[in-house]
């Protein structure tokens, strides 16, 4: 399977079953669109329409002809995709990763909060060391050979219990070398309770922190304010500033979501690179349909110029060589990123990656948290829903049908089993709409490394 | 090539040979949290 598409003035060709990417000129492209695998397989140039030869004359196109036919032969175009000899290694896999809810209380009220402003749908609670300390134990448990473990503290917002972020810490590093692991820690906050004392361990201790963030001051408080009703961007701008300033060189993204009140977001990565941050992701907004700030298949095309003009602002700045800074969603190793197994089991919720309560209840994610039908067990008991498990390690690329067929199965690994679940009901059926954005991401990401490497 | 430029060495079916250490970070730890793209996350192997 090929993908052939045009970004920022470039003609390209995705090669699906090897990843290559190839970029065309005018008359290769043309003559690649017109013939299918099985014309150029036949090496006959019988096959090239005629008016190609008119277009551009008869040794340009047979010259293309040629190139195309060294691809084929490289298996670089039209290579196999198939990839369900590697199926023994997919499936059931040790878990590796902790998304620890360590508060289910939020001092914030984002109006588009999938977990409810804090509390999941339950109670508003913290969680105690005493589950924190038992989920860490679980996890070495559980991670069989794989050394390095990590954990993501999360909420609600993690600084409201921040005593116990900082003692889970100590305690999984005191234990981590007796075990033959290593723990990676990483923070999720809304920014409000910075603090130059949290900054520091936070700094220390976390390998990455991610901090929300909306972009624009309207656009932030419109859907960030704080629990008085006031908007939380004066307040957390400089806190994250104050943080980033003692970071060095250790990772971050400043995180934002846009929604249907903000199709024109790329101003709001710009605002976020205005004000310093250079490690920005802006993400679709999550949510029931009916809410007024979800976003709809009409508002596809505004979401893509949104995309398009980043695209082009991002190569324009390389170009110039000045101010640069990396977009999550866009950023993409066409040489070096993961392996085709790691592509193929996706995101490896339910399998390798646990959600964990402040009761100390399992969830195959984050998002996930609150549904009793996708509770899995408890740090207790460990996990007493195998079946569960299963389906969730059964939810890689070769189970899901749709994608079978998708130029971007390789690069999404099927979408994120909590939206599929969400919309479509199912974690192996591929949510349509985060299909359309994630393929505009795609090609403008390909394009950007065109652009990068030409 | 005059008119076909390959901007990568990718070669996916070798690196499924390879590859499956498990040891990469999970996708939802790095930034995204409601958002799947595995594509851009790091190989532990060539990360080191």
């Amino acid at each position: 399977m090929i993908h052939l598409f045009k970004r920022a003035g470039f003609f390209l060709a995705l090669d699906v079953g090897s990843g290559a990417v190839h970029v065309l000129d005018e008359p290769a492209y043309r003559l690649l669109e017109s013939i299918d695998e099985a014309a150029l397989r036949s090496r006959d140039k019988k096959v090239v329409p005629a008016n190609l030869y008119d277009n551009f004359g008869q040794d340009t196109v047979d010259n293309c002809f040629d190139e195309l036919l060294l691809l084929l032969n490289n298996d670089l175009l039209f290579s196999n995709d198939d990839y369900s000899e590697f199926s023994s290694e997919l499936g059931p896999a040790p878990v590796k990763a902790m998304c620890l809810h360590i508060a289910h209380d939020c001092n914030l009220r984002c109006r588009y909060c999938f977990a409810s402003t804090g509390g999941f749908g339950g109670t508003r609670k913290l969680m105690p060391f005493e589950v924190a300390k038992k989920a860490i134990d679980m996890l070495i448990a559980a991670s069989g050979d794989r050394r390095n473990l990590e954990v993501d503290f999360f909420g609600g917002e993690p600084l409201m219990n921040f005593e116990v972020v900082r003692q889970t810490v100590e305690y999984a590093k005191n234990i981590q070398d007796k075990h033959g692991k290593q723990f990676r820690f990483t923070l999720t906050t809304n920014g409000l309770g910075l603090n130059a004392e949290n900054i520091v361990f936070i700094n220390e201790e976390m390998g990455n922190v991610v901090l929300s963030l909306d972009g624009r001051r309207d656009v932030n408080d419109k859907m960030r304010p704080q629990v008085n009703g006031v908007g939380s961007y004066d307040i957390i701008v400089p806190r994250y500033q104050q943080l980033l300033a003692k970071r060095g060189n250790k990772e971050y993204y400043v995180r934002g979501t846009y929604t249907a009140h903000n199709l024109d977001f790329d101003n709001d990565v710009l605002e976020l690179y205005g004000l310093g941050f250079d490690q920005i992701s802006v993400e679709p907004v999550v949510g029931p349909e009916t809410d007024s700030y979800a976003i709809q298949e009409s508002d596809i095309p505004a979401i893509e110029h949104s995309y398009t003009r980043l695209m082009e602002t991002m190569i324009e700045r390389k170009q110039q060589g000045s101010g640069t800074f990396n977009f999550f969603h866009f950023m993409l190793d066409l040489d070096n990123g993961p392996c085709a197994i790691k592509r193929l089991k996706g995101c490896g919720s339910g399998n390798e990656y646990l959600a964990v309560t402040p009761d100390g209840e399992l969830y195959p994610c984050h998002q996930f948290v609150g549904n009793e039908h996708f509770k899995m067990g408890t740090v207790d008991t460990g996990v007493t829903q195998p079946q569960l498990m299963r389906q969730f390690a059964d939810a890689h690329l070769l189970n899901k049908p749709t994608c079978q067929n998708c130029w971007a199965k390789y690069f999404c690994s099927g979408g994120c089993n909590a939206n599929n679940h969400t919309f479509t009901g199912s974690i192996y059926e591929p949510h349509h709409l985060s299909c359309e954005l994630e393929k505009i991401r795609l090609e403008c990401a390909i394009a950007i490394q065109a652009a990068n490497l030409v | 090539m005059q008119h076909i430029k390959t901007i990568n060495n990718a070669n996916l079916k070798q690196s499924a040979c390879e590859g499956g250490c498990g040891e990469c970070q999970t996708s939802c730890q790095s930034a995204c949290k409601t958002s799947c793209t595995v594509a851009n996350q790091k190989c532990e192997q060539k990360a080191e």
